[in-house]
């Protein structure tokens, strides 16, 4: 670890801490549809689709309404991406002439983009056309994310109101989340990285001869030499932006962020990063806002700052450690060379922007990635998964974080709550059986859904364990990781794990679909459970949720919460590989 | 007082002890142990592993040793949990039968029509009138309607000094199993056999009727919810051994889990609940409801009674103030002749105050061939005639009354000192010779001793005081400032004390009182904890949700410590039993992996000295350390009023961080005892 790699940490955290208020302030202001500098041009839009699709927007909903309107849109959006990808070929926009996709993998694809997961068991490039791409599956990075902010006000309103039936209403939230929030910052971001070199064209793929002929062996044992290379082109930008900010990270290739189209330069890079922890951020800023105690937004935001900066710190770490398998060979940083495990790494980002990307990626539900997690080193590799086990509530998904961590912040309260002697009340709301009961639904989805179709995988050779290229602990970390990325909509792959095949496809399918929707139903219950209430009164004996000493217990019961339900499965993956390799084995 | 109380009883009595090991074997009984998830596993768990222990020991299988002491102690988990809700519940027992002796059948003297007839108690009905004489048990619960007479009522309260009960007002209500000790009375029956608050004190305090509390519930479910996310990390783990190579025994995976869900606050909630109410029961405060201790933690607001509560009940004399021009020992000895035959506590303050400052001795009256004139309603004064002397002493309006009538006029000098009293807080009381006023005698409320500590520590907790009395504002504002409460409700009518209970109530706040006459029974039913005194009427008791059979109004501060204490020794023992886990993982997955994989040895931190020894330190840890803890559940944490967030600091401190180190030690002891005695 090097002063100049932290000193880049330190700018982006920086960066993120000083967007993060102007971010929340904007937010709280779309949301609770008060004045903003971009009300002239939008608010006649907004009219007119209100008009259009006659929606009325003062009519204020109960959380199950909010619910039903929300899965509405959801299926409905799911299955025009399914139909688009299933009739490509015979749609506009695909120069490439590629084929309609495979029903397997056109449901997991429709599911993952729905989901905010962005899951791709393809490659991009030699499987959607240009049409697909910006129709079937950019669309779902701004419903979803808007879909996700949605929800997470609702949540925030159900904590701030008194005594009220409704959460607001589930269109108008999500009409005014893509036009005022997501609409014009893709557009601003998107401008920005073309600046830097990312691309933005329908042209067809550019094909060039290779300077130098290649030879491959092929499966059938035949040699073929290769002397073009086909470079694939396509609408980039618009699409790399709206990845980033809406934490949905399908990228437009195959190579994701690690791609030089994609992500050209260091500084395309932070602007990445930054991108993807600004609306968490912001929505937390908010969260203190519309609650009435911006205090307690930032101690929310410092409890993620825990986890965020121990994740940082622990895979940049355990990356710029020499591989101790290359003993003999020079692994050192220095000036001219990165140093460190730099397998499957880019150069022109080197370990700590790679290590600080995985981290960042994983947080929140953003699942791009600019290097390849499968080969981080074990420990390297275990903090993004752990990451998501944790529920991705550092910073999390925009949206999906917020109301993942006030879920926690509920749990937490209730533990602790019976501590200072009084029915535990979150911001002056009693927590009740109906608000348990309604958190560890929530919680409990996860780990079943991830726990019980990782087992499942590996006891079957032939579904399972036949899209394995490692064994023994690092393939259950594959298996695992894959489980746990779908179940958290996040999307990002371990790699290693052939997940196209027809069990992959579904299974991943069902853990994004239940892993979104199964624990949207019960956070809502809670958010229409909660505005029913009354607020009582701070006092001296009410549980303070602004201190610094509710940073530390928050942050304490999600490592609690989730270190102790995935240790066992963790301890024969990745631990027990980080300390095989230490004896010289690898997988 | 407490101290003395003939409940108080030692935790571990040996008879106790006893009782409850029965009952803890009584409670195996499945349809009992469902109503306890967490503890319904551990059965579960334990009967799978007996039923396979019999197998293994038919076919001969190895680790029969070590599989039979998992099985011997994961029964032992089972039973102490379920002991420590028989000790529990004992405790309440044996008070029970305390109870039980005063309520032995009684013959009763039922009037009917003026006729006397003597039937058996059991068989009294509502509404039914029996007369009781000295020496007799009063045979059901009822209210006085006629006489009065001294009874003791120490089978109930503990409390050996005889209570006054007499027809009208609000000392009227008598409890059935009391003794009358003089005169003789007439009580109108109020509640039929088996409905009589005995019956229900009884039925509370053997923990019959008990209802789980909303917080109990929330907890519950809770408790239920980590435990199936426990049993799936558990039960996905074979698999997940199986790809490895490294596939265990039924006994060693069921170890796991039952180390791993929350034993340690699942054995133990339900005792914290019998205790906490229980804990009441020693103060003599009988609930009507967990839900009502629980509520008392919650309060928000109190409502306190000035009289009896914030003041010693009578106002006494401490200031004589003379008229201009008149000399002061003249005023004391004209206000001491006017008291000498007021036998009202003000009355005697008065004497005293002059013998005190003026060495004025009290004199006989019959010597003196004195005419007393007592109070009246239509005067409202009280006064003498002596040796010529005619001394009145009254309010400043009826005195004022008085000397107009006799042609004389109040001095202003005289005016002045009253309205200087009044905005002081006191009370004054114009005293006149001879149609001419002599001064003031200045009645002071007097605050009791530590109750501004009390506020103040109430204060500390979150809790708002309100004082309530019928004087004016000033003299109200003048004793809420000296006794240091938050606030006053001056000229209190009970419309007044309801609307301010309302007013908070729809502001979220939980609101607590205390109240004795019937005309508190509306506000005492709207109250989240209304309390009421054992002497007041029949109409209070039903209307509120606790009864303090030693009729002392400061004891509300005590119930809001209880319920607080119920409450963070629910909240503490959780998070114990939830830190513990950590370390029981550092114990147990080295000892299920390092067997095929020596490097995860690296994890056995404790250094525990075999598998078989970490796994069986760990079960033998995790069932007693539920022993440990029962004196801390039925004890309750220590509680001393302090701000929330110094409450929860200390208490994480205590129960977090001690619960993440104390079973590394603990396992770490087992461990080497096991390994001493070779028991693995």
């Amino acid at each position: 670890m090097s002063l100049n790699g932290w000193l880049q940490i330190a700018l982006f955290i920086t960066l993120v801490l000083l967007l993060a208020r102007p971010m929340g302030s904007y937010i709280t202001q779309v949301f609770e549809r008060r004045r903003t500098l971009l009300d002239p041009i939008l608010v006649p839009c907004e009219r007119v689709l209100y008009r259009i699709t006659s929606i009325d927007a003062a009519h204020e909903m109960r959380w199950t309404e909010y619910a039903g309107s929300m899965l509405v849109f959801s299926a409905a959006t799911l299955l025009l991406t399914y139909v688009v990808e299933r009739l490509q070929h015979l749609l506009p926009l695909n120069p490439q002439h590629l084929p309609a996709v495979e029903p397997a993998l056109a449901l997991n694809t429709a599911i993952s983009f729905t989901t905010n997961t962005n899951w791709q068991a393809y490659t991009p490039e030699s499987t959607m056309s240009y049409l697909t791409q910006m129709l079937g599956l950019a669309t779902h990075n701004f419903w979803s994310a808007a879909v996700g902010m949605a929800l997470a006000m609702a949540l925030v309103r159900g904590i701030a109101r008194r005594e009220s039936k409704t959460l607001g209403n589930f269109w108008v939230d999500l009409t005014r989340g893509t036009f005022w929030i997501l609409l014009p910052m893709s557009a601003v971001v998107a401008l920005a990285l073309v600046s830097q070199g990312v691309i933005q064209n329908f042209k067809p793929y550019d094909s060039v001869k290779l300077l130098q002929a290649r030879q491959l062996t092929g499966s059938d044992g035949k040699l073929t030499t290769i002397t073009t290379q086909t470079i694939p082109q396509g609408p980039v930008a618009s699409q790399e932006a709206i990845k980033m900010l809406g934490t949905n990270g399908g990228g437009f290739f195959n190579a994701n962020s690690a791609h030089p189209f994609e992500n050209p330069t260091p500084l395309s890079n932070l602007l990445q990063m930054l991108c993807i922890f600004l609306l968490p951020a912001g929505l937390v800023v908010s969260l203190g806002q519309m609650v009435g105690s911006p205090r307690h937004g930032w101690a929310v935001l410092a409890a993620m700052l825990i986890f965020w900066f121990a994740g940082t710190l622990v895979c940049y770490w355990a990356e710029v450690q020499p591989n101790p398998l290359l003993h003999g060979v020079d692994q050192h940083v220095s000036l001219l060379q990165s140093g460190g495990n730099m397998e499957g790494k880019e150069v022109r980002f080197g370990i700590v922007n790679s290590a600080l990307f995985a981290i960042v990626t994983t947080d929140a539900s953003c699942g791009a990635v600019n290097s390849m997690h499968d080969s981080f080193m074990p420990i390297g590799g275990m903090v993004p998964m752990i990451n998501i086990l944790l529920g991705e509530v550092v910073f999390g998904g925009v949206g999906a974080g917020l109301y993942g961590m006030l879920v926690f912040v509920v749990i937490a309260v209730f533990i602790a709550g019976l501590m200072v002697g009084r029915t535990p009340e979150y911001l002056g709301k009693k927590i009740e059986a109906y608000d348990v009961q309604m958190c560890m639904l929530y919680v409990l989805i996860f780990p079943l859904l991830i726990l019980s179709l990782s087992a499942i995988s590996v006891l079957m050779p032939h579904l399972g364990l036949s899209s394995l290229t490692n064994h023994g602990p690092h393939g259950l970390s594959e298996i695992l990781y894959a489980y746990t990325s779908a179940t958290g909509n996040n999307g990002s792959a371990f790699a290693g794990l052939n997940a196209n095949t027809p069990w992959y496809n579904y299974s991943l399918a069902v853990a994004m679909f239940f892993g979104r929707f199964m624990m949207i139903v019960p956070m809502l219950a809670l958010a229409g459970s909660l505005a029913g209430k009354k607020i009582v009164p701070a006092s001296a004996g009410t549980f303070p949720v602004t201190t610094p000493l509710f940073t530390v217990l928050l942050a304490g019961v999600i490592l609690i919460v989730g270190a102790l339900t995935f240790f066992p499965v963790l301890s024969l993956g990745p631990v027990l590989e980080h300390l095989l390799l230490r004896t010289g084995h690898t997988f | 007082m407490m101290a003395s109380h003939s409940q108080q009883r030692s935790l571990f009595d040996a008879q106790l002890l006893r009782r409850a090991a029965v009952d803890a074997l009584i409670k195996l009984d499945p349809r009992r142990m469902m109503r306890n998830p967490v503890m319904f596993v551990v059965e579960i768990g334990s009967v799978l592993t007996s039923t396979l222990l019999i197998v293994d020991a038919l076919h001969h299988r190895v680790s029969f040793s070590f599989n039979l002491q998992i099985t011997i102690w994961l029964w032992f988990t089972v039973l102490f949990a379920n002991f420590a809700e028989a000790m529990a519940e004992g405790r309440g027992k044996a008070q029970a039968d305390a109870l039980r002796q005063a309520k032995s059948e009684t013959t009763a003297y039922r009037l009917i029509n003026g006729v006397v007839q003597e039937i058996a108690s059991s068989q009294l009905r509502v509404d039914d009138l029996v007369r009781v004489t000295a020496g007799q048990l009063i045979p059901g619960d009822g209210e006085v309607i006629e006489g009065v007479a001294s009874v003791d009522e120490s089978a109930i309260t503990g409390e050996s000094a005889p209570v006054i009960r007499e027809a009208g007002g609000d000392r009227s209500a008598v409890t059935g199993g009391t003794r009358v000790l003089s005169d003789m009375i007439i009580v109108r029956i109020t509640s039929n056999p088996g409905e009589t608050f005995l019956d229900r004190m009884i039925a509370l305090v053997e923990g019959a009727e008990r209802q789980k509390t909303p917080n109990e519930i929330a907890l519950n479910i809770l408790l239920a919810g980590l435990t199936i996310i426990f049993l799936l990390a558990v039960v996905t783990l074979q698999p997940f051994a199986i790809y490895s190579g490294a596939p265990q025994t039924v006994f060693v995976l069921i170890a796991l889990l039952v180390c791993l869900i929350p034993t340690t606050i699942g054995g133990l909630l339900s005792a914290i609940g019998i205790a906490g109410m229980d804990r009441l029961v020693q103060h003599n405060v009988l609930a009507t409801s967990g839900r009502a201790v629980e509520a008392a933690g919650d309060i928000n607001t109190l409502l306190l009674d000035k009289t009896g509560t914030i003041t010693i009940g009578n106002r006494q004399a401490a200031e004589f103030v003379p008229a201009p021009g008149i000399a002061a020992d003249h005023l004391a000895d004209a206000s001491q002749l006017s008291s000498l035959s007021d036998e009202t506590p003000e009355g005697r303050s008065i004497v005293v105050l002059a013998k005190e400052q003026f060495h004025l001795r009290g004199r006989e009256l019959g010597s003196l061939h004195a005419e007393f004139i007592p109070f009246s309603a239509t005067t409202r004064m009280s006064g003498i005639e002596v040796e010529g002397r005619s001394i009145r002493k009254g309010a400043v309006d009826a005195i004022t009354n008085y000397l107009q009538q006799h042609g004389s006029n109040m001095p202003a000098g005289v005016l002045e000192s009253v309205q200087q009293i009044a905005r002081s807080g006191g009370t004054p009381l114009v005293v006149a010779e001879n149609f001419q006023a002599l001064g003031v005698i200045h009645l002071k409320d007097v605050v009791k001793g530590g109750m501004r500590e009390r506020f103040d520590q109430l204060r500390a907790m979150g809790i708002r005081t309100v004082m309530i009395t019928g004087d004016n504002p000033l003299t109200a504002a003048a004793i809420a400032r000296e006794a240091g409460v938050d606030d006053f409700l001056a000229e209190a009518t009970p419309k007044d004390k309801m609307d301010l209970i309302r007013r908070e109530q729809a502001d979220g706040k939980l609101v607590a009182m205390t109240g004795d006459g019937t005309n508190d029974a509306p506000a005492l039913a709207q109250a989240d904890v209304g309390v009421a005194m054992n002497s007041g009427t029949q109409a209070a008791k039903e209307a509120g949700n606790m009864v303090d059979l030693d009729s002392n109004p400061t004891k509300l501060i005590e119930i809001v410590a209880i319920g607080k204490q119920l409450l963070m020794t629910r909240g503490a023992l959780t998070t114990f039993s939830i830190s513990n886990d950590v370390a029981k993982y550092f114990a147990i997955l080295p000892a299920m992996f390092a067997g095929v994989f020596p490097v995860l040895n690296a994890l056995n931190v404790m250094h525990l000295h075999n598998a078989q020894s970490a796994i069986l330190s760990a079960v033998i840890f995790n069932a007693l350390i539920i022993v440990g803890l029962i004196p801390l559940a039925l004890r309750g944490v220590g509680y001393r009023p302090m701000s929330a967030d110094a409450l929860l600091r200390r208490n994480l401190l205590v129960y977090g961080l001690g619960g993440l180190i104390i079973p590394f030690v603990g396992i770490k002891i087992i461990d080497l005892i096991i390994t001493a005695l070779h028991l693995a």
